[in-house]
């Protein structure tokens, strides 16, 4: 029997609706522009950049308002990572992902108002909200403005160096994407979770 | 957004044309608190230093400051010698000012006249100059050492670059000829009378290679660029060639996007001339519904800009292995084109691995689903 909690307050729901919108719009530009070709456009360059910039800057505000939500409300305590016994827990988790999920074994860290993430789930959102996206925020907002990036960095060009990493952490956003999109089906039913985006009711299997 | 802040850049920019490489700065209206931290630093400096003048010896200072004014006169003075600068100096006593004087054998009295502006020779421009070397009667007539010159001279015939360049074996390496047949495929030569000749984008007594000198790409970019607008943003010099309107070329690229950035960074010929990769400048400036406007014809991986500046700028990274177009990236940041081969490769193995590993995680979820 499932069992339903409020887990979602509206501003976390409009916040990760938006914030979905945008990385998807700025992988999928992302990639046009990535491979570029005059034989095989895409999207038109031009317009590809535009979305990309738009979507950038918008998601600049957006992740301040995750930033100051998870500091001003009790949301911030589901990234707390604790490190005591951190890689069995996550060993524990992943066994049931590529195991015990097809012998249908109970989950082994089971969503409760307290414990809104299993350790994977805290261990990959912590890694991506605190590193990975902040990192391409920063180097977005360099590629920008091209003209205010050191020019040299240790006998490398600067530029380089910048664009590297963007596109580097962009290629492992956009992994996480797709894993984070797909790993939603795995709910009480294939559309539950989605329908917890809406309804800010988590429903537990 | 209006792109008037534009302007000042593009005066700097024709000031270029004279050869002296200016600094261009973008307002970057998040910079501003930290331009006015650093003006309250520098103003704090620069009274601590006053303070220390102040306990210096005036006849000190004097002795200090003659020292430098010394040097650099002389650095200058020895950086300005040329092979023919003693027998130039003729023509340039009066040539190399705004004015010049005779004494008028009527009257027996000196006169001051004004140069005119255009037969006005920079010296230290042209002592830079790639033509430096050359005696001023080299090109010109002798005759011009009679003052005043006699009529017939106003109908001298000038030469044209091929007329020495032509068949030179020393210049072979710049393809004069290939460059003289673009020419006159050029709008330059097909649209307007033989009035047109070299010498409207190069001046012999100042022009200079640049792609060599230069260390940056944006200087050889901004000297470039000068000798366009020379013309196509100055009014006075386009129509002496044209009765239109000289169109304005803020206006006429507002649809590029970051503007100042490519002005800075690309040469008006990357895309208004035909990419030719044998010649180091192409030459054959296209008509206005021929120029580049697809973005991403220079950001790919086959960008034009390859054909050109950038291909004799550096050598390095053209192979397949490193950046496909690495030479571009050496300085400059170019969307789409700065890519790296391997990391190509790896990225999509790794697309491809995630979207393996989805598919046979989904699959083997609905096999095993509950019946």
């Amino acid at each position: 029997m499932s069992q339903k909690i409020y887990l979602y307050p509206l501003w976390i729901r409009l916040w990760h609706a938006l914030n979905a919108i945008l990385i998807i719009l700025l992988i999928i530009c992302g990639i046009s522009m990535q491979y570029s070709d005059p034989a095989n456009p895409f999207i038109r360059f031009d317009i590809a950049v535009k979305i990309h910039n738009i979507s950038g800057i918008i998601l600049t505000a957006n992740y301040f308002v995750f930033l100051i939500g998870t500091f001003i409300t009790p949301n911030g305590k589901y990234y707390k990572l604790t490190f005591k016994d951190l890689p069995s827990r996550l060993i524990k988790q992943f066994t049931y992902y590529t195991f015990g999920i097809f012998k249908h074994e109970k989950v082994p860290f089971p969503v409760t108002k307290e414990s809104k993430f299993n350790p994977l789930q805290q261990f990959t959102y912590v890694i991506a909200m605190f590193i990975m996206v902040p990192i391409v925020i920063i180097t977005g907002w360099a590629l920008l403005y091209p003209e205010i990036i050191l020019t040299n960095v240790f006998g490398a060009s600067g530029l380089k160096l910048t664009d590297f990493l963007h596109v580097i952490i962009g290629f492992f956003v956009s992994f996480f994407m797709f894993i984070h999109i797909y790993f939603c089906t795995i709910g009480a039913t294939f559309l539950s979770n989605f329908k917890s985006m809406i309804t800010g009711f988590h429903e537990t299997h | 957004m209006g792109s008037n802040w534009l302007y000042p850049y593009l005066e700097k920019i024709i000031c270029l044309g004279k050869g002296v490489p200016v600094e261009i700065r973008t307002p970057f209206p998040f910079f501003l608190p930290l331009q006015f931290l650093s003006y309250q630093i520098l103003k704090i400096m620069t009274s601590l230093l006053t303070h220390c003048i102040r306990k210096i010896p005036m006849h000190f200072m004097l002795v200090i400051f003659m020292i430098l004014m010394t040097s650099i006169n002389l650095k200058a003075q020895t950086d300005l010698k040329s092979k023919n600068a003693e027998l130039n100096e003729k023509c340039l006593k009066c040539h190399g000012q705004s004015k010049y004087k005779y004494v008028n054998p009527e009257s027996g009295s000196e006169v001051t006249k004004r140069m005119y502006i255009e037969t006005i020779i920079d010296r230290n421009l042209f002592a830079e100059s790639n033509h430096k070397n050359f005696k001023c009667i080299d090109c010109h007539s002798e005759d011009y050492d009679t003052f005043p010159h006699p009529g017939r001279l106003r109908m001298e015939l000038k030469y044209t670059c091929i007329d020495c360049h032509g068949g030179d074996e020393v210049t072979a390496k710049y393809k004069f000829e290939e460059i003289e047949k673009e020419f006159q495929a050029s709008v330059h030569s097909t649209k307007h009378s033989d009035d047109f000749n070299c010498w409207m984008c190069h001046d012999p007594h100042t022009y200079k290679i640049n792609a060599r000198s230069h260390e940056k790409i944006t200087d050889v970019v901004a000297y470039d660029n000068a000798i366009c607008l020379n013309c196509h943003a100055n009014i006075s010099n386009y129509q002496m060639l044209t009765d239109k309107v000289n169109p304005n070329i803020i206006q006429k690229h507002e649809w590029l996007p970051n503007q100042a950035l490519h002005f800075k960074n690309v040469r008006c010929i990357e895309c208004h001339a035909r990419p030719n990769d044998s010649i180091l400048v192409p030459h054959n400036i296209q008509p206005k519904a021929k120029a580049v406007r697809r973005c991403v014809e220079c950001h790919s991986t086959n960008s034009i800009l390859m054909a050109t500046l950038y291909k004799y700028k550096v050598k390095e990274g053209r192979s397949k292995a490193g950046f496909y177009n690495g030479v571009i990236m050496n300085e400059g940041y170019v969307i789409g084109a700065n890519r790296n081969y391997y990391l190509g490769l790896l990225s999509l193995i790794m697309f491809g691995c995630v979207a393996a590993g989805i598919l046979i995680h989904a699959s083997l979820r609905i096999l095993k689903r509950k019946k």
